[in-house]
């Protein structure tokens, strides 16, 4: 069975006053990632497949086309990991 | 005469690499450098010829290692325009060294009540050192105000330096937004106070011929990774005359002449090395010495001036060029001559975080964050802010390119 660590290879907070996550992914998978991705979110918009504004259950975030995602505002790690295996497992 | 960045670069064999299919441009140079071959080399020879440890044996191996360690010592001490070799401490970087003045000084002469004045531009390293020992000591940490263009606020700093100021430490230049500090000046106010000063040089020593002796400062910090040399070893200058007044930092091997060891108390009592060393606590990092010897090597082949202009040069198009584009506010004072190659902006709409990651899809490194500086960051009140700082590999034309990213993102 497939684990989030399959895809993800680090999430870090980043500093700032505002915490945002920065989800890096595996990039051998970056592809199937992205793809996935696009299929379960809702996208609001995006530029020339570089970064995408996406929507997922009221969670906003953007998914960068070099394989990275930033979430805004997650204030525990384990709601970032639910999303996540919402969206890739 | 200019600098040869197409020769330059040709030494850095990183350059020779794609991020997500786009050659590297690397605006990162603030948090660390990239390093020459020169400098990679003598990491490689010293390891595959020369080996061993130093200061410890007299077989042909340790004296060859001890004269590249010393060696490097006097190239430093010349680098920065010190009187001699033993006024070089060798530091794991610019946070060891302050620590070591914090405590190694800081411990042995700082009383109740005294005061340490810093300032809000400072990098953590400078203030946290500061705030531990405060607290031990139960002395107080002032903190000169800093203008909204970034530059130090001199009539603040001047009615919080007083006798009871024991030390002024500072930064040369500011790793947020570039502003280069007047320390001559402040060193004499400082003086004139009583009172030692110590600078933070970690984004000056690689950019600009910084001279301790016509600076007339009491200490200076700085980092090899920051100019050219591997990450891990830094430098410690001290002015010889303070060492009397300094206790060791850390103890162990290096730093200690002798440990005589009473058999019926069953105490030992020990009698430190001579400074430098009695400063240095076990193995030293004998190839990050070396290679920082020839990463100063690598500088003085260019020249510091001609270092100083390349990032003049690179940072007033920088300002030029991004006037272009309508969304970037660009932080601290645009006046060229206040400032080395540090660029700190906002883009409106988006977090730095969201600007870094979309100048990584295209190969851009640049910084998002506090960048170690969170009191500026609210002086300034930013919640973050992205960063471009320049080097001696860097050109016109990865500017161009940048901004022509920067244009893309505008769209968004
Ligand atoms: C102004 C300044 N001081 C101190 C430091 C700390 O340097 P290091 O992490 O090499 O000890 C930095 C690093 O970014 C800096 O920019």
């Amino acid at each position: 069975m497939l684990k989030l660590s399959d895809y993800v290879a680090r999430i870090e907070e980043t500093c700032g006053k505002e915490k945002s996550a920065i989800v890096t992914f595996k990039y051998s998978k970056k592809t199937e990632i992205i793809n996935k991705i696009l299929e379960r979110a809702q996208l609001k918009r995006s530029i020339a497949g570089i970064i995408y504004e996406l929507s997922f259950k009221g969670k906003s975030f953007r998914l960068y086309s070099s394989g990275k995602a930033i979430f805004k505002d997650v204030k525990k790690k384990e709601i970032l990991s639910n999303i996540l295996k919402e969206l890739l497992l | 005469m200019s600098l040869n960045t197409s020769d330059i670069r040709a030494d850095f064999p990183i350059f020779r690499r794609k991020i997500n299919n786009n050659p590297l441009i690397y605006f990162d140079n603030a948090a660390t450098t990239q390093k020459p071959r020169q400098v990679i080399e003598s990491i490689k020879n010293f390891y595959e010829n020369h080996n061993a440890n130093v200061h410890r044996a007299i077989h042909t191996l340790s004296q060859e290692a001890t004269e590249l360690h010393e060696n490097a010592r006097g190239k430093i001490a010349q680098f920065i325009n010190s009187k001699s070799s033993e006024e070089i401490i060798f530091s794991r970087g610019t946070t060891e060294a302050i620590n070591l003045i914090a405590y190694s000084w800081g411990l042995k002469n700082l009383k109740k009540n005294d005061e340490i004045l810093i300032s809000e531009m400072e990098h953590h390293s400078n203030i946290v050192p500061w705030e531990l020992i405060s607290k031990r000591k139960e002395c107080i940490v002032n903190y000169a105000r800093v203008n909204n263009d970034g530059t130090l606020n001199f009539e603040d700093f001047k009615n919080k330096i007083s006798k009871k100021t024991k030390i002024v430490s500072i930064s040369h230049v500011s790793n947020v937004v570039g502003i280069v500090n007047e320390i001559k000046k402040i060193g004499k106010i400082a003086h004139e106070n009583n009172s030692l000063i110590l600078v933070d040089g970690a984004q000056s020593v690689p950019h600009m011929k910084v001279d301790v002796r016509d600076l007339d400062i009491d200490f200076l910090a700085f980092s090899g990774h920051k100019m050219l040399g591997p990450t891990g070893i830094g430098a410690l200058y001290c002015k010889k005359e303070h060492y009397e007044n300094m206790d060791p930092f850390q103890g162990g091997g290096e730093m200690i002449k002798e440990v005589n060891f009473n058999m019926k108390t069953q105490k030992s009592e020990c009698v430190w090395n001579e400074p430098p060393w009695k400063f240095e606590a076990g193995t030293p990092n004998i190839c990050g010495s070396i290679g920082l010897m020839e990463a100063v090597k690598y500088l003085n082949q260019i020249g510091m001036d001609k270092v100083w202009n390349h990032e003049k040069k690179l940072t007033k198009y920088t300002f030029d060029r991004l006037q272009e584009c309508k969304k970037i506010t660009i932080h601290g004072s645009l006046d060229v001559s206040l400032k080395c190659g540090i660029i700190p902006f906002s883009f409106q709409g988006l977090s730095s975080h969201d600007v870094a990651l979309f100048a990584d899809n295209f190969g851009i490194m640049i910084r998002s964050g506090y960048h170690c500086a969170q009191p500026l960051h609210q002086v300034f009140n930013l919640k973050s802010s992205a960063r471009v700082s320049f080097y001696i590999y860097n050109t016109l034309e990865e500017i161009d390119r940048f901004v022509e990213v920067l244009r893309e993102i505008e769209h968004f």
